[in-house]
């Protein structure tokens, strides 16, 4: 097993409003070494976006209380000034967001927004960085990347934004590049096309990928390992194959089982998960999850199930036996697809 | 299954078992002018957004239409709501040309036609509650008298799945999922004929999608709706639609039922759409070989000569793809689509293992 590259550690960030404690991540732990591409699954509102945004220090409103350790080659960011932290994000690590519309500022030109982000880090004169710049488009597949550098984002199409982020956020060619669903705002075949292009820069720049997503449909194939967010707590982390062949969680078995599949038989019905994501001030007592559970106990009312390891770093928080887990989900869940 | 798309020159193949389409569109055209100066405006050219489009939408079917953005599916379904008045063509509703009705004469019309938008949130008035929203179109169109009107609401919202109790709550104080069903709330609201959904659950969660994918196939048994369902997600178009319509640049290039598309598409372009659908299965998906299409959508200003699709099509042969313009043809019964070298019928299931 190779050395982390970033190691979080029961990590929480808790709001607090008017209305009570926002309990946005709740005690998540994971680990990413180089090279690898971790996904994290879940709803709107799983605490997806916040833990990252978090592990990026960018959460700073002041009732943000923030608690565990995200080290980052053994350093500890949570405890970083943020001028020392500021070096590292961008540099190090950096992020592409859904709508690259809004993370692109449409008074400047394409070019000048890398050129800057390039300047905030390096030594570099105005006209290398905007050399690096085209270098940068090129590689991301910007056809007559000269040119484009000197238009305004609103002379991009969605996906050639999403493109001109990702050059920006690889310009620095950092360590961990984190993507906050990606392809979400984007045509299928284009959605292809930037999943394959994160892949083929993730080996070129050797660089680790987190790939946070709502859709388990989407990251099959480009993740090592995956973890499933619910009301901003880890219920299932495992490897890619686990969750897709061997889940042991009814929640990932939910997601699952929503999707529409383009190989499946038609006139399944599908099945989606009962109800909605709970409010993250009044979270159900015991399992989070229990109220939109089909198999939901008594004791899922009563205790908060560990997340508990079963094969491998293969770990689940769900009180069913891991004998019941792998019947029910080699027969209702597997059987289905 | 009879042919629904056909030449406009040709009759249908033969009658179709589900009797007189209910709607009918035929040569539509929609180009908006692009224009330069400010006080005298010159027109400089045209957005051919939709650019001849022949499309039967039978009673009680779904019909889904998919494509990339840009591609016109948004303004064909404008066009067929008269939100948007068609530059050529007719549209024919349960046999009635629209295109050219007066606003007092298409109002009848508009009762049995309604939509369903992408965001649910900016299709909902922020500021009336749920109770006004869904009941506005009886006040419009005074179906129901005053004093039942709130009945008939809470009625629809217990039927969507929403809690009667929260008339009187803002669209802020829902979730995304929730907002849609108020939204498909409205639209049922006049018992209409036919529900146009324009990208209905592509701003959702995918465990809400299935919610309200489900929701959308129970109403339509109840009431009997016909549905066009726009959306660019294949899988999701292939789950609800009994034929599919694929737009490409403002035209229809290809048009079957969801499994013979799925199993022998014949247009390249839906042959690209469908490898790049993702599958929620790691080997499958390792397996499966892609044709990735290069470049993006043409602009539809000067949309390419001969078949549209040629400057990014893997199959495309010179000249005849640059010159000749290809008509949609039978390949499958029920099976129609625009192009000079189709796919073979096993092509794909090759691909994708």
């Amino acid at each position: 097993m190779p050395e982390p590259l970033l190691e979080v550690k029961d990590l929480k960030v808790h709001f607090s409003t008017d209305d009570g404690i926002v309990k946005a991540v709740d005690g998540i732990s994971f680990s990413i070494a180089p090279g690898e591409t971790l996904g994290v699954v879940g709803e709107s509102g799983s605490g997806k976006s916040v833990s990252f945004l978090t592990i990026m220090g960018l959460i700073r409103s002041k009732g943000a209380l923030i608690s565990g350790e995200v080290l980052f080659r053994g350093q500890d960011l949570l405890k970083l000034p943020s001028d020392e932290l500021r070096h590292i994000r961008g540099a190090k690590i950096s992020m592409i967001f859904q709508d690259p519309m809004t993370s692109l500022h449409p008074f400047y030109k394409v070019g000048a927004q890398i050129s800057e982000a390039i300047r905030a880090h390096q030594d570099v004169s105005k006209k290398e960085a905007l050399n690096q710049s085209v270098e940068m488009l090129r590689r991301v597949g910007i056809p007559r990347p000269e040119e484009r550098a000197k238009q305004y984002p609103h002379e991009f199409s969605g996906g050639m934004r999403q493109r001109a982020m990702i050059a920006m956020a690889l310009s620095l060619n950092p360590d961990l590049l984190i993507a906050d669903e990606p392809t979400t705002a984007l045509d299928v075949t284009v959605q292809a096309q930037i999943l394959d292009l994160i892949d083929r820069l993730k080996e070129e720049f050797d660089a680790a990928v987190v790939m946070i997503t709502h859709d388990l449909g989407v990251v099959a194939e480009h993740c090592d390992d995956i973890m499933v967010m619910y009301a901003g707590k880890a219920v299932e982390y495992g490897e890619a194959r686990d969750i897709y062949y061997n889940s042991h969680h009814p929640y990932t078995w939910g997601l699952l089982q929503s999707i529409t599949r383009i190989d499946e038989d038609l006139g399944e019905r599908l099945r989606p998960i009962k109800g909605l994501p709970p409010s993250l001030i009044f979270v159900p007592r015991g399992c989070a999850f229990h109220p939109r559970c089909p198999y939901v106990m008594d004791v899922c009312k009563q205790e908060v199930p560990p997340l508990l390891p079963s094969a491998g770093h293969h770990s689940s928080a769900c009180h069913l036996s891991l004998a019941e887990k792998e019947r029910i989900f080699d027969q209702e869940v597997a059987a289905q697809r | 299954m009879s042919v629904q798309v056909t030449e406009r020159t040709e009759p249908p193949a033969e009658p179709s078992p589900r009797g007189e389409p209910l709607v009918r569109l035929r040569g539509v055209k929609k180009h908006f002018p692009i224009t330069r100066g400010i006080i005298f405006q010159k027109k400089i050219g045209n957005v051919h957004a939709v650019d001849g489009i022949d499309l039967d939408v039978y009673p009680g079917e779904t019909v889904g239409l998919v494509g990339e953005t840009g591609c016109g599916k948004s303004t064909t379904a404008r066009l067929i709501m008269r939100l948007m008045d068609a530059t050529e063509g007719e549209i024919l509703f349960q046999g009635q040309d629209i295109t050219k009705l007066t606003p007092r004469k298409l109002r009848p019309f508009r009762r049995e036609m309604q939509m369903i938008f992408q965001d649910p949130y900016a299709s909902l008035n922020p500021r009336h509650t749920v109770g006004s929203i869904i009941g506005a179109p009886f006040h419009l169109h005074k179906t129901v008298p005053k004093n039942k009107v709130k009945d008939e609401v809470r009625e629809l919202m217990e039927l969507v799945g929403l809690n009667p109790e929260h008339y009187n709550r803002y669209p802020h104080e829902f979730s995304g999922g929730q907002r849609q069903r108020i939204g498909v709330a409205r639209a049922l609201a006049l018992r209409p004929k036919l529900i146009v959904c324009d990208e209905p659950v592509s701003a959702l969660d995918v465990s809400i999608q299935a919610q309200i994918l489900n929701l959308l196939e129970d109403l339509q048994e109840e009431f009997k709706l016909t549905y066009l369902f726009i959306a660019h997600d294949l899988s999701v178009v292939r789950h609800v639609s009994d034929r599919v319509a694929v737009m490409y640049l403002g035209r229809i290039v290809e048009v079957a039922d969801g499994k013979t598309l799925y199993e022998t598409p014949k247009h390249p372009y839906t042959g690209a759409l469908l490898s790049a659908v993702p599958i929620p299965d790691p080997e499958l998906a390792a397996k499966k070989r892609r044709i990735i299409l290069e470049g993006d959508v043409p602009s539809p200003i000067n949309p390419p000569s001969g078949c549209r699709f040629h400057p990014r099509c893997p199959r495309a042969q010179f000249p005849t793809c640059k010159e000749f313009d290809p008509d949609l043809e039978e390949f499958h019964p029920g099976q129609l689509a625009a192009c000079h070298f189709p796919l073979e019928d096993r092509a794909l299931m090759e691909a994708t293992g």
